[in-house]
């Protein structure tokens, strides 16, 4: 008994917590998902999906039972394995990632000391997906996608990288819950990262933007060039987990643009009918705001070309960047505001 | 317990993966093993506590090294066949480098369970109280803070070695300046022709 309770209890916790995460995570990318269909929507003056259930908003519970019922197509020529094993590799890391956020004070499942450093290695990570779907499709729109994502992912990831370095230096460590409460200041939002760093937070953005494939940079599934890229080949559940997949990815870009930028779980304002509502809302809140700023930026830009994405990631964003880190460091230095 | 656990289940399937990189007939799945092998080394990493490794691992070798690896042997097109041919010929050279590193395998093994000095010498104990990060970012700035410097040189010089090597100028290649584009004006750009009819500008 005592074993039970020493050993398996804990192990046992850790598997609820996490489930209860994984539901209450998909059940709000469910509406992510139906809201950026309706954003979109009403930039082009449209109404947008109406007809499942009361203004649309059981559409993607519909879209979830016809990709479920809907016949896998495996084609003939594909690598079987690495097939399937793609999107599953997908869903797999865009979750894992979830295992560190703080939602509020102390509601992470694993308060990593180095929980910035798991985000981003998982989110690395997440371009394999990509390119052993795109490789076992065993066709070549598929294999044209994956390679630009492939060299897209990598390119971007160096700057998203300084950038997480800048905000380090001013809160002195890895740990996702100490870098929220570094933002703790008497001036609530305005003592969050976004004013003293607003640069690199604009870095930050467009290379979420281009780390999870959305547009202006949805090159690796251009449907006018590549028709949907690495996903040409899947249909049903496999496409389903790809695109749940890209979703949760950019659930969890815009939960670290929070974290990073926007102070997390904490009020804009830290006095009293802004401090009586639980964190937790504060951050879903944020995360439905930057998730508001990726859609608009879906419906205004026009896609990049590939040249383009290349320059802007590695002779715009990485000069800037570097240079941000040398000045957050240099300024952090010489006034003595280092922690 | 757990940790027992963990710490078989990590090293089984690191072994099995590192296995299958050499014996798998397909190399795009051989990288994918090595990927899974790098995997489980960065979590025998964190069963020992330097968490911060164990990402690095992750983040460089993983998200980055393989990357560009499994990209490169995508887009080769192996010939099976040929691949298997040299096999035999080459058995004998890779059995004596595998008999070498499993000899300094057991010379390094060997000096660290008999010899029993080992946490004396260590060079830098992790001290109590601080994150893996900042153990390591003290000892790397301070004590060997030259060293850092010259392998981030060296590492400077193989890139700029790199870049000179694979970069060609063509000429006559049209290249779209961003600047110069930006730089338009509509007097610069755009002309107002008043034609005359019938004649044509």
């Amino acid at each position: 008994m005592e074993f039970f309770w020493t050993q398996l209890w804990p192990l046992l916790l850790i598997a609820i917590q996490s489930l209860a995460l994984m539901v209450a995570l998909l059940v709000f990318v469910a509406f992510i998902l139906l809201a950026d269909r309706k954003i979109w929507a009403a930039v082009q003056l449209r109404r947008g999906p109406n007809v499942v259930g009361p203004f649309g908003l059981l559409q993607s519970f519909a879209d979830l039972l016809k990709f479920i019922l809907k016949e896998p197509v495996i084609p003939s020529g594909a690598n079987k394995g690495v097939f399937l094993l793609a999107p599953f590799v997908s869903v797999l890391l865009a979750l894992a990632a979830w295992a560190v956020i703080p939602l509020s004070e102390g509601w992470a499942i694993a308060n990593l000391n180095v929980g910035i450093l798991f985000i981003f290695a998982v989110s690395s990570l997440g371009v394999y997906g990509v390119i052993m779907g795109g490789w076992a499709s065993n066709s070549k729109y598929p294999f044209l996608g994956a390679l630009r994502s492939a060299a897209q992912m990598v390119s971007y990831e160096v700057s998203i990288g300084f950038v997480i370095i800048c905000v380090l230096l001013c809160v002195g460590s890895l740990n996702l819950t100490d870098i929220v409460k570094a933002q703790d200041k008497s001036i609530g939002m305005f003592g969050w990262f976004w004013l003293p760093l607003f640069p690199v937070f604009v870095i930050f953005f467009i290379s979420a933007l281009a780390e999870t494939n959305r547009p202006p940079f949805d090159l690796p599934e251009a449907e006018s060039e590549l028709v949907a890229g690495f996903m040409v080949e899947y249909a049903s559940t496999p496409y389903m987990m790809f695109m749940l997949a890209e979703y949760v990815a950019i659930m969890t870009m815009c939960a670290l643009t929070t974290i990073l930028f926007l102070g997390g779980w904490l009020p804009p304002f830290p006095i009293a009918p802004f401090t009586w509502v639980p964190g937790v809302v504060w951050f879903v809140l944020k995360i439905s705001m930057v998730f508001f700023m990726f859609a608009m930026v879906k419906a205004f830009v026009p896609r990049y070309r590939y040249d383009q994405l290349m320059r802007l990631g590695w002779k715009v964003f990485l000069p800037i960047s570097l240079a941000m880190v040398v000045v957050v460091a240099g300024v952090l230095q010489f006034t003595g505001w280092a922690p | 317990m757990l940790a027992g656990l963990f710490f078989y289940l990590f090293a089984g399937m690191l072994i099995a993966s590192a296995f299958m990189v050499i014996a798998a007939r397909n190399p795009v799945h051989s990288v994918l093993f090595l990927i899974l092998a790098f995997v489980n080394a960065s979590g025998l990493f964190v069963l020992m506590g330097v968490e911060f490794l164990a990402m690095i691992l992750v983040v460089v070798y993983v998200g980055a090294v393989a990357v560009l690896f499994l990209f490169v042997v995508m887009m080769l097109d192996v010939d099976f066949v040929a691949l298997r041919q040299g096999f035999l010929q080459y058995l004998p050279i890779g059995v004596l480098v595998g008999l070498v590193v499993l000899a300094e395998l057991i010379m390094v093994l060997g000096a660290w369970t008999l010899g029993g000095a080992t946490p004396k010498t260590l060079a830098a104990p992790i001290p109590a109280g601080i994150t893996n990060a900042e153990a390591l970012g003290q000892v790397l700035y301070t004590k060997y803070v030259f060293f850092f410097q010259v392998s981030g040189l060296v590492l400077l010089v193989a890139m700029i070695g790199a870049i000179v090597l694979t970069l060609s100028h063509r000429t006559g290649v049209k290249r779209q300046d961003p600047g110069a584009q930006a730089a338009r004006t509509p007097e610069t750009a755009i002309e107002v022709v008043k034609v005359k009819t019938g004649e044509g500008v």
